[in-house]
């Protein structure tokens, strides 16, 4: 019975979590805050969908990358060359010596559209742009490492490598890419102006339901035996491999799932603050969204939501204040987690506030019980509840 | 080829393997044929993992062939060559610590190894059928849903033995199986490994003599890296060779 509990979809409890994380976004948050707060937010959650991705690669399958800004880079940058072209039109741009072209072109002496600026014209091929290009891109960085069982702290190396050529290969790339400015400047979507509250309302909503969509995707991941597999490879690699399993393959997948959440976190940062820049892709942006994933707890999706939620919120109004301290603080922040809280956010609420409030109710439901019993490990209680696992350790 | 040949289960020919110039597997060869149970034995350090690693495609070959039915295993990937049939138990208990005892068995349940096949895969009445079966067999059914952490090293190591028998494999082979074993449960693993031997061919390391009698059908001593004699057990256990690098001491 309980064998088949752990394979449904959600457990009850999880739910329930599910709902809160809903009520949270949808609900609180949008009556709670003011259009420009909203919206606030609404670029925090598109940082969310990178987290999400790094509990799958990280916290699951163990591996760490720290260049995930690459493919949130990437998918904001596909969806910013069309909004940019949008933008464009010979009318708009007539003062330009070339008009039709964005206007970075223009004042880097280049006369003609690139030829591969072209095909985002289209706005299919753009949102399929905004998915595949970081996929594609993922794919041959996984099959080029993991075919070679380069892991651990040399894929995280590489990773970030990465990250840092890119970015420079972005500012160096002016006339093409718009520089260490990035792609500015952008105003609608097929005539929809993206500037107005009420479009960035919207498209908070938009952007929550997206969130969401990624959501149950990684949920179902980790539900099904493929989610299993990415444990049992963290912890015996070779066992895994002799079990039959192509393990390269399995961790190629699931880098590239990263990655696709990542290009739509970026093509909705691009559409929600309304433009996309190289400090966006590189190396510091890329280690805070694995510290907004250890914040949280990287082993729970949710948890790093709520992570990348409270790092950013608390960003925002100490940098205010402190704008040279946040660094600092960030890095401090990183080091307790890892040293105290391995298990962030998420660690904290199903190890330490979750049996208390058990113990609390359990105590005031049942007198003459004991209260809290330690659950044996054996039981036929969910042992995979937070409360038999804390009574495990 | 002849037909002699491919009657073999496992034909090793000529295996070396050199780390840095230091053989460590030197010109291997021996045979298995189907259903036999053979012992690899010698002291430490004579690379009988080492065989074993070549095998599985664990450890690259810098020369000579091992051949699985009709199969060239030297130039297969780790996988492909458990898919084709060969499972290996380590030395070392390897089991998947976060996972539970069920789990670990159902992750090496033959079927849905692609990633697709693994996304989709369903937890169906045959699957559950079969953890049932071997978990029994491996005397862990009361403990499906504990976590691997919490079993014992014994348990740990027949749990290892359960995820290869679900693979079904016809060739197993099995690295120290009772190393670090209560006596009570090394006669439990001897029982065992008797019921999950008679249908397939079977190598194993091991250093208990007494163990090593009671399964044998044949037996390789090794001795770094070469035979140093091989055979039935009463003839090797006599050889003037085996007594003085192995047995005497
Ligand atoms: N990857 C490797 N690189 C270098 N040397 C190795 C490697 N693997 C094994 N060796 C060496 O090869 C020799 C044989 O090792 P192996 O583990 O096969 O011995 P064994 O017969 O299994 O010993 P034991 O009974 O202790 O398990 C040892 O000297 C070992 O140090
Ligand atoms: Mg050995």
């Amino acid at each position: 019975m309980q064998i088949d509990r752990k394979t449904r979809f959600l457990t009850r409890e999880e739910a329930i979590y599910f709902g809160l994380l809903a009520a949270v976004i949808f609900l609180i948050l949008p009556l709670a805050l003011d259009s420009f707060r909203l919206n606030l937010f609404g670029k925090y959650l598109t940082y969310a969908f990178v987290a999400i991705g790094l509990v799958l690669c990280w916290g699951a399958g163990g591996i760490l990358s720290l260049g995930q800004g690459v493919f949130f880079g990437l998918g904001g940058y596909a969806m910013a060359m069309f909004l940019k072209l949008e933008a464009s039109t010979p009318e708009a741009t007539a003062i330009q010596s070339t008009p039709g072209i964005p206007d970075f072109m223009d004042w880097n002496q280049i006369t003609a559209l690139p030829w591969w600026w072209e095909p985002f014209n289209s706005l299919a091929f753009s949102l399929i742009a905004v998915v595949i290009v970081p996929v594609a891109f993922a794919f041959i960085i996984g099959v080029a490492m993991f075919r070679r069982r380069v892991g651990g702290v040399y894929f995280a190396i590489i990773t970030q490598a990465i990250a840092a050529i890119l970015t420079i290969l972005i500012i160096g790339q002016q006339g093409f890419t718009g520089g260490v400015n990035g792609i500015t400047d952008l105003r609608t979507l097929k005539g929809w102006d993206i500037r107005t509250d009420e479009a960035k309302e919207i498209l908070y909503f938009v952007n929550a339901v997206l969130l969401f969509a990624c959501l149950f995707a990684a949920q179902y991941v980790r539900r099904s035996k493929l989610g299993r597999l990415l444990i049992a490879m963290r912890d015996q690699e070779d066992r895994v491999r002799f079990s039959g399993y192509d393990v390269a393959s399995f961790k190629i997948f699931v880098f590239c799932l990263g990655a696709a959440f990542a290009g739509i976190g970026g093509a909705m940062f691009t559409l929600q603050v309304g433009f996309m820049s190289p400090t966006l892709v590189g190396i510091v942006p890329s280690i805070e969204m694995v510290i907004f994933a250890a914040v949280g707890g990287r082993l729970s999706i949710l948890g790093a939501v709520y992570g990348t939620l409270l790092v950013n919120w608390a960003k925002t109004t100490l940098s205010e204040s402190f704008p040279e301290l946040w660094l600092l603080g960030l890095g401090a922040l990183f080091i307790a987690v890892v040293m105290f809280f391995p298990n962030g956010l998420a660690g904290l609420w199903s190890e330490q506030v979750m049996p208390r409030l058990r113990k609390l109710f359990a105590g005031r439901g049942a007198g003459a019980r004991p209260p809290a019993a330690p659950v044996p490990a054996n039981s036929a209680s969910a042992p995979d509840s937070p409360a038999a696992k804390a009574a495990a350790e | 080829m002849s037909i002699h040949q491919t009657s073999f289960v496992l034909s090793v020919e000529d295996l070396t393997v050199s780390f840095d110039g230091f053989k460590a597997v030197d010109g291997l060869t021996f045979y298995v044929e189907p259903n036999e149970c053979r012992v690899m034995i010698g002291p430490n350090g004579a690379g009988k993992t080492t065989v074993l690693d070549l095998i599985c495609g664990r450890t690259r070959a810098t020369g000579g062939s091992v051949r699985f039915k009709d199969q060239e295993l030297l130039t297969m990937r780790e996988d492909q060559i458990v898919l084709a049939g060969v499972g290996r138990k380590f030395q070392t208990p390897s089991v998947y610590e976060d996972l539970s005892v069920f789990e670990n068995l159902e992750l090496s349940f033959p079927r849905g190894h692609g990633v697709f096949g693994s996304l989709f895969f369903r937890r169906d009445a045959e699957v559950k059928d079969r953890i049932q079966e071997i978990a029994e067999t491996i005397f862990l059914a009361d403990l499906l849903d504990e976590k691997a952490a919490f079993l014992s090293h014994g348990q740990k190591q027949w749990l290892e033995i359960g995820m290869l028998l679900i693979q079904d494999p016809e060739l197993l082979m099995l690295d120290e199986p009772v190393a670090g074993m209560s006596v009570a449960e090394r006669k439990k693993t001897a029982e065992l490994l008797n019921r999950i031997i008679d249908h397939r061919s079977v190598i194993v390391i091991e250093h208990d003599m007494g163990f090593v009698e009671d399964i044998a059908t044949r037996v390789t001593v090794l001795h770094q890296g070469k035979t140093l004699s091989e055979g039935k057990m009463d003839k090797v256990k006599n050889d003037p060779k085996v007594i003085e690098v192995y047995l005497g001491h």
